[in-house]
């Protein structure tokens, strides 16, 4: 069984008891534990239900490249499914639930999947579920989708907050094992600003665990000392409990800071997201042990040989009583004699080379150790547990030699460089066949802004495996990314390690290398996904050759672990179906995140208030407090209407346009983009950006003016006002405001840049407010002497007045149709001046209005707004605006657009009035039809509704439209189908369909 | 062509699966082709499929400079709608919808469209608009689709948030037949048909030159030799602008990264793919149980197949504040690919300045859910030389201004 | 994540300052030009696999427009330089050709 040892364990506090709870049941562990060392020392063997077969599944890596052990984690706001046993840190009241398995982990319905793993080959489902046609979606595609997942899905809204960190540094080194930490050391030596992550708790990695002696002292102790060395460097930082999460490009480096994971009483963020410039990355992120392809090696107990190491030295948790070890390098020897050394029993190594290892066999040998040269696990034995072993030749088809009894296996298939992070942005790998492996090309590195190679690895990522060539990479790596970045490396020796006489590895495939058909069924590759050395040779014999298609077919590779225990091992089996060498046939492409990392973290702070900013006016408050209906309008709010009492939003936008039109309302046009125009150009530059004349508006005066862009169709509209001389005012409509700015920008600075003019967005430097009704002038007669009388003050112009003692600028302009004036004064004085008039217009029974009212007044007047009867396809001559654009400049943007043969078709959908016979209000977006029907089936479409209203003034139904040649049709009746079958019939009418001689507006 | 169905899985099982056969030829170039298409990327290969389904002819070739469907067909968020505004948008997505329901029976190979349903959330006042006109234009065009109110929202989609404090669900665009399909078995659906009527689908071919003779194509040269062929379509998505160049003329287009991303899989907690186009993102969950993530284009001209991780951050963003729950999963992987955006940002099924050369690109973000009725489009246009379905997306619609732009009605994702 | 120096205010500015403005150096067309060259103005492109001459905005910095030269498919950036040029200034065009000699952008000498 799976114990604790009574002593030992490096990173465990056996004096900090903690307690747990796995699917409910309650377990103990101790601080520096994590939840797989726990649960193993609880002999807690199978811990998950695989994806497709729901095979039992046990735990069989110590870090990130676990594919079975997911677990679910807390509870609430504070679940969070698929988390990796083996890299979550134990706390006291952790709550773990094993996943995907019904009714339980140890009896689950699903597990009959595999007694049809023979009807479920790689890619099944392509080739069947196909008839009846209707049972796809209701029948068979429910089914696999209930028992494909993995976690539960949370249900409740994150608890969690989340943050994201700027940092610029010249020397990012990924890994904090030993060869991270001498990177970071040679580098942080010259002076050079360095930061140095690590993904676990712990610095040093598994050079403690593996042992050896660096100069003359002992690995660890040669660690610590770096580590203190580094501690003390006030030009490095270093991190635990961060991961390299991916690298982009000109040297962007995404550093996943899980801060709270393993203390979520400790407040603040739970995650961090870092988001690095490095002129220099170092990957110093180590290798991954990879399993050996025997079957049954999925068998809860069959672990990587350096798991079985770690959990026993670092933990101090025995995974079997009886471990055999099976290897086909050196490296599985060193778990033989850890386990050897803590007095378990390792009843052999099965070493699947003819000749056997080096120097470490011998020790291993020497401690007792049975070993088996060039033999082989034929077969895993056991069923929720391994039981035993067949063995059998390496060279053979599985012919069992003896059983061995044992219940962990141990195995090792040797190691693979962890290149994700070195090839995520373009960093090519060449093919190691002394090493059977793939590490990164140096003359091939990701590249950076000026074409330069920004990543380097070193160590064991970097195809180093010994300890003493590794120390002597990093070394390099660190002082030459130094070097790199502009300062200069001292001199000095590389540390120097005692080198292991290993003998080289035999790179196994398949063991045995003969195995038949029965026995390659049951030998796993992708231990999450269920992907078998049989579902790799299908594809490559169905023509899947592409590892990209093999790993698309199968899914090999594709589960939450992406493949990082069995890339290499697919790889291999798929070139030798294909015939061809592992380099011929490639690897897949390696995607960032090197882990998962939590939404929340990408999200960051930037959320529920914080999302996107919201703009207030400065009379938000006010309306926020009166009843406001709020609209959201790009990123300010402004108010729909204002509820009063019972009122429905109908009610009040009736109310409101009511009151305009009888005496008075007060609108808060503050929103409206304002933009200065200014300097010896201006006239000319405005006259190339309205399609009407600017330069020749008098002072004082103000003008309605078109904007279009290039393609001739019409982007924003608004008042402009000529300030002085050489100074213009031009209104936008909210939403422009700040790309109107920008298009202005644009052509200033990249076309006529020889032009003097400034622009100057000064939307927020005005508060504007609309005073609207028979009863404005007597309403702001009251708060000056200003003669604001129609002779001095015109329609169309506007005046500097003071109001009691604030100086605001008015114009006399109109929106709606009626005397108007929109009093435009310091933002700051906005509010004020809103309350002044607000009282004073009572006597007149005023009523402030909202963005709804605005349209039903506009609409009344046959005004056109800018994205109703526009929407980017729409030209001024569409809307009948041609009065608007200038017919004597020879230039203006969007005027050779307008030439185009379809923007001159004379049968352009054209503005017109739409009144319904019935009186009724026609919908939003409906389209008028005749009977015919084009080429494709659909109807042909004669116009639709732009705007469409309720006029509380006229009592009925009012509409515009665009309408194919509509204004030649004055008074014709024309068909808008509606959706549930019957036709709307609607006259087309002038758009302008209240006071068309226009009085109102001039008293 | 061994059919397939549970009984062949049943029957392969008794011999260990050693029956089945290569899903499609891998043969050596002929000399001569009618028909060559460049790209066997979805397009090209629907293109080819109706060139012998719909037409009789068969002796064509597809050249493939990397993998059958290794491109964007492999690497999109597989969402089928077609609940577009435009007259000429709707008939060719309507039909391309329309040929995924039958697909998998037609081709013999199950690509698990799952018409599940699509909504467009408006989240705007403008959107609302804009999605009532789109569902007046759908009724016209023989298109299916509903505006929904918010509990109407909530109702398919519980794990929705209606009350975003920045953009609340107004309400929706509802496609109940639009959905999502297997990708990959689209490409490979085809590629297996297409080589079971006798076509040619060539890998790592890639192509050199084209060559003319007196303004007609009469073949190209490729890194497999050089082959004649009475027509050429060049169906290349991103890679479009470069073989044009190789013909002789340029194509308005520019090549853009677009991303995507999953999370870890999860048990079925969402049956309807969701677009917030005010935000920028949309999200669906596949068979698997991963939640496929989409969002906008980068704005700088590239063919890396990576893009900027600041969308990623600004997708996530958003769709958290759309679906809360997700904050807790993790992104298990992101990706780009290039698409090719033309200037109204609707693709172009056209002849061209070069006799005998026809093109289809220019899909942008919308490529997958049209490739069947692109494949039907683009075989007609060869064949005989016109298609109402293609008609509206020449390459000289830019000259007259008669673009096709999908952008008025709200947003532009995909 | 494009880095891109701004040469009007000097800063390396991470591209979620900047707003990317597509090819530079593009000759307008007004009202007497003919159908085919407002054509090719508005909408036919240089798409190089290779270097590309484009505009960029420091929207979220200094808010001015400058221009820069990079590898679509590297994304090497052979420099920056101002926008109120008509075609890239020698240094730029000695550096990409010291990379890609025979780079040729439109009808530039």
């Amino acid at each position: 069984m799976s114990t604790r040892l009574a002593t030992g364990g490096r990173l465990i506090d056996h004096a900090a008891p903690m307690t747990f709870t796995f699917n409910g049941k309650e377990m103990q562990g101790y601080a520096g534990d994590t939840l797989a060392s726990a649960l193993l020392a609880n002999d807690r063997m199978l811990v998950g239900r695989s994806f497709k077969y729901h095979r039992p599944r046990g735990i069989m890596a110590s870090g990130a490249e676990e594919p079975n052990a997911l677990v679910g984690l807390g509870r609430d706001g504070q679940f969070e499914p698929n988390q990796r046993a083996t890299t979550t840190e134990l706390f006291d009241g952790l709550e773990s639930t094993s996943q995907n398995h019904w009714p339980s982990l140890d009896h689950d319905i699903g597990a009959v999947n595999q007694y049809l793993g023979r009807v479920l080959p790689a890619g099944f489902y392509y080739k069947m579920f196909l008839y009846p046609r209707a049972f796809w979606k209701h029948v068979y595609e429910p089914f696999i989708r209930h028992s494909a997942g993995l976690g539960k899905a949370p249900q409740d809204r994150d608890a969690d907050s989340y943050e994201h960190f700027h940092v610029h540094v010249d020397v990012l080194v990924i890994g904090g094992g030993i060869a991270g930490l001498q990177a970071a050391c040679a580098a942080g030596r010259t002076g050079a600003k360095v930061l140095l992550i690590e993904q676990t708790a712990h610095w040093g990695g598994r050079a403690p665990v593996d042992g050896g002696v660096v100069d003359g002292i002992s690995v660890d102790a040669f660690t610590q000392n770096l580590i203190a060395e580094l501690d003390a460097m006030e030009n490095v930082t270093m991190r635990l409990r961060t991961m390299g999460a991916g690298v982009y490009d000109h040297g962007y480096v995404l550093g996943y800071e899980r801060r709270t994971d393993h203390a979520p009483d400790m407040g603040g963020p739970r995650h961090r997201l870092w988001r690095i410039r490095a002129a220099r990355t170092i990957t110093a992120t180590g290798a991954i042990e990879r399993p050996l392809s025997f079957s049954g090696n999925d068998i809860p107990g069959v672990m990587l040989a350096s798991a079985v190491r770690d959990y026993a030295v670092n933990f101090g948790v025995a995974v079997g009583d009886r471990t055999l070890v099976v290897t086909n390098n050196d490296d599985g020897y060193r778990t033989a004699i850890a386990l050897k050394n803590l007095g378990l029993d390792v009843p052999a190594v099965i070493d699947a080379r003819p000749a056997g290892g080096g120097a470490l066999a011998q020790e291993a040998a020497s401690l007792g150790i049975r070993i088996e040269t060039g033999k082989a696990v034929a077969k895993a034995l056991g069923g929720k547990r391994i039981t035993g072993a067949a063995v059998c030749a390496q060279a053979g088809t599985g012919s069992v030699d003896e059983e061995i009894e044992c219940d962990c296996i141990a195995m090792s298939g040797g190691w693979s460089p962890v290149v994700h992070l070195w090839s995520h942005c373009g960093g090519k790998l060449i093919w190691d066949a002394d090493h059977a492996f793939f590490r990164p090309d140096p003359a091939r590195p990701p590249l950076g802004a000026e074409g330069q190679g920004v990543v380097m690895a070193a160590g064991s990522a970097n195809g180093a495996l010994d300890l003493a060539i590794a120390l002597a990479d990093a070394d390099y790596a660190g002082r030459k990314a130094a070097e790199a970045t502009g300062y200069r490396p001292k001199r000095g020796r590389p540390p120097e390690a005692e080198q292991a006489g290993e003998a080289p590895i035999l790179p196994v495939w398949q063991m045995p290398e003969g195995a038949d058909q029965t026995l390659r069924a049951k030998t796993w590759l992708d231990f999450q996904n269920d992907v078998k050395v049989t579902d790799v040779q299908l594809a490559a014999r169905e023509g899947f050759e592409s590892v990209e298609h093999t790993k698309r077919y199968t899914t090999l590779g594709m589960a939450t672990d992406q493949g990082k225990l069995s890339n290499i091992n697919g790889l291999a089996v798929l070139s030798e179906a294909l015939g061809q060498a592992i380099p011929a046939t490639g690897t897949t492409t390696f995607r960032p995140p090197y882990t998962p990392i939590s939404m929340g973290a990408i999200a960051g702070e930037a959320r529920g208030d914080l999302f996107q900013p919201l703009r207030r006016t400065p009379m938000h408050e006010w309306h926020e407090a009166n009843g406001a209906e709020w609209e959201p309008v790009g990123q300010w709010r402004r108010p729909y209407c204002y509820i009063q009492g019972d009122e429905t939003p109908a009610d009040a936008v009736t109310r409101e346009v009511t009151a305009v039109r009888q005496s008075l309302g007060l609108l808060d046009a503050s929103t409206l983009g304002k933009i200065i125009v200014k300097g010896p150009d201006a006239g000319q530059f405005l006259d190339m950006m309205y399609t009407n004349m600017m330069s020749n508006l008098g002072i004082g005066k103000c003008r309605y003016g078109l904007m279009c862009n290039e393609n001739g169709f019409l982007i924003d509209d608004g008042v402009v006002a000529r300030i002085d001389a050489d100074t213009w005012l031009c209104h936008t409509t909210t939403g422009g405001a700040d790309h109107i700015h920008a298009h202005m920008e644009e052509w200033l600075q990249t076309e006529w840049w020889d032009w003097q003019v400034y622009t100057a967005n000064v939307t927020e430097q005005w508060a504007q407010i609309a005073v609207v009704g028979p009863n404005a002038r007597n309403l702001l007669e009251k708060f000056t002497d200003d003669d604001l009388s129609a002779e001095a003050f015109p329609f169309m112009t506007w005046k500097d007045v003071t109001l009691n003692s604030v100086r605001a600028r008015v114009f006399r302009i109109s929106f709606s149709g009626e005397l108007s004036y929109e009093v435009a004064t310091p933002a700051g004085m906005g509010r004020a001046v809103w309350n002044e008039l607000l009282a004073g217009a009572e006597e007149f029974g005023a009523t402030t209005y909202g963005t709804e009212a605005l349209h039903v007044l506009r609409a009344e007047k046959g005004f056109i707004m800018i994205g109703d009867e526009t929407d980017g396809t729409v030209t001024p001559q569409d809307l009948c605006l041609n009065w608007a654009v200038s017919k004597k400049k020879h230039d203006f943007i969007g005027k050779r657009g307008q030439q185009r043969s379809h923007l001159c078709d004379p049968k352009r959908w054209r503005l017109v009035g739409l009144q319904t016979l019935d009186g009724s209000v026609l919908p939003d977006g409906a389209y008028a039809a005749t009977q015919a029907r084009n080429a494709n089936g659909q109807r042909k479409t004669i116009g639709r509704v732009t705007s469409t209203y309720y006029s509380p003034t006229l009592k009925r139904g009012i509409a515009m439209g665009l309408v194919e040649n509509g204004p030649q049709r004055m008074g014709e009746v024309i068909d808008f189908p509606m959706l549930d079958g019957t036709v709307q019939q609607v006259r087309i009418v002038d758009p302008v369909q209240y006071d068309k001689a226009g009085e109102k507006q001039n008293v | 062509m061994k059919r397939y169905s549970a009984f062949a899985i049943a029957r392969e099982a008794l011999r260990f699966h050693s029956g089945w056969e290569r899903a499609w030829r891998s043969p050596a170039p002929k000399k001569r082709y009618d028909v060559i298409i460049v790209g066997a990327g979805g397009h090209g290969l629907a293109s080819a499929y109706y060139l012998g389904k719909n037409f009789g002819i068969t002796n064509v070739a597809v050249l493939e400079k990397g993998w059958l469907g290794g491109g964007n067909t492999g690497r999109n968020t597989t969402i089928i709608r077609s609940n577009y505004l435009q007259d000429p948008s709707a008939a060719i997505y309507e039909k391309a919808r329309s040929l995924y329901e039958t697909m998998s029976q037609d081709l013999n190979y199950n690509v698990m469209f799952s018409p599940r349903g699509v909504i467009m959330l408006a989240q705007t006042h403008h959107e609302v608009r804009g999605y009532q006109r789109t569902a007046y234009a759908n009724a016209l065009q023989g298109v299916e689709t509903q505006f929904i109110g918010p509990d109407k929202v909530k109702e398919l989609c519980p794990i929705i948030s209606l009350e975003g404090p920045r953009y609340p669900v107004l309400g929706g665009l509802w496609q109940p037949r639009g959905g999502t399909a297997r990708h990959d078995a689209v490409a490979w659906g085809y590629a297996r048909a297409c080589s079971d009527m006798g076509m040619d689908i060539i890998q790592q071919c890639e192509v050199t030159g084209i060559r003319k003779d007196g303004g007609k194509v009469t073949g190209v040269d490729t890194t497999k030799g050089a082959m004649d062929c009475g027509q050429l379509g060049l169906v290349v998505a991103g890679h479009s602008g470069v073989l044009a160049e190789m013909a002789g003329f340029r194509l308005p287009v520019e090549s853009l990264a677009l991303q995507a991303l999953v999370s870890e899989p999860v048990k079925p907690c969402m049956d309807v793919v969701v677009m917030a186009n005010t935000v920028h993102g949309y999200m669906s969950q596949s068979d698997k149980g991963e939640m496929v993530i989409g969002g906008g284009t980068d704005g700088f001209n590239n063919y890396t197949q990576r893009g900027s991780f600041h969308h990623i951050e600004e997708t996530v963003r958003a769709l958290i504040e759309t679906f809360p729950m997700i904050s807790r999963l993790k992104m298990l992987r992101q990706w780009g690919g290039i698409v090719d955006m033309t200037g109204d940002r609707s693709p172009i099924l056209s002849k061209t300045p070069v006799e005998g050369v026809f093109v289809n690109c220019g899909w942008g973000t919308g490529g997958f859910k049209s490739i069947p009725g692109s494949g039907w489009g683009m075989a007609e246009l060869m064949a005989k030389g016109h298609s109402p379905l293609t008609e509206e997306f020449s390459m000289y619609r830019f000259r007259e201004g008669k673009f096709i732009d999908e952008s008025v009605a709200a947003g532009v994702a995909h | 994540m494009l880095m891109l120096k701004c040469p009007y205010c000097g800063v390396m500015a991470d591209e979620t300052e900047l707003s990317a403005g597509g090819e530079a150096h593009l000759k307008r067309f007004g009202p007497q030009s003919s159908a085919e060259d407002f054509e090719g103005y508005l909408f036919a492109r240089e798409n190089p696999k290779g270097v590309h001459v484009e505009r960029w905005r420091h929207v979220n910095g200094c808010g001015k427009w400058f221009h820069a030269a990079r590898c679509t498919l590297t994304l090497e950036v052979f420099g920056t330089y101002s926008a109120q040029v008509t075609a890239p200034p020698q240094d730029i065009r000695d550096a990409i050709r010291a990379k890609h000699p025979d780079w040729r952008w439109r009808d530039m000498a």
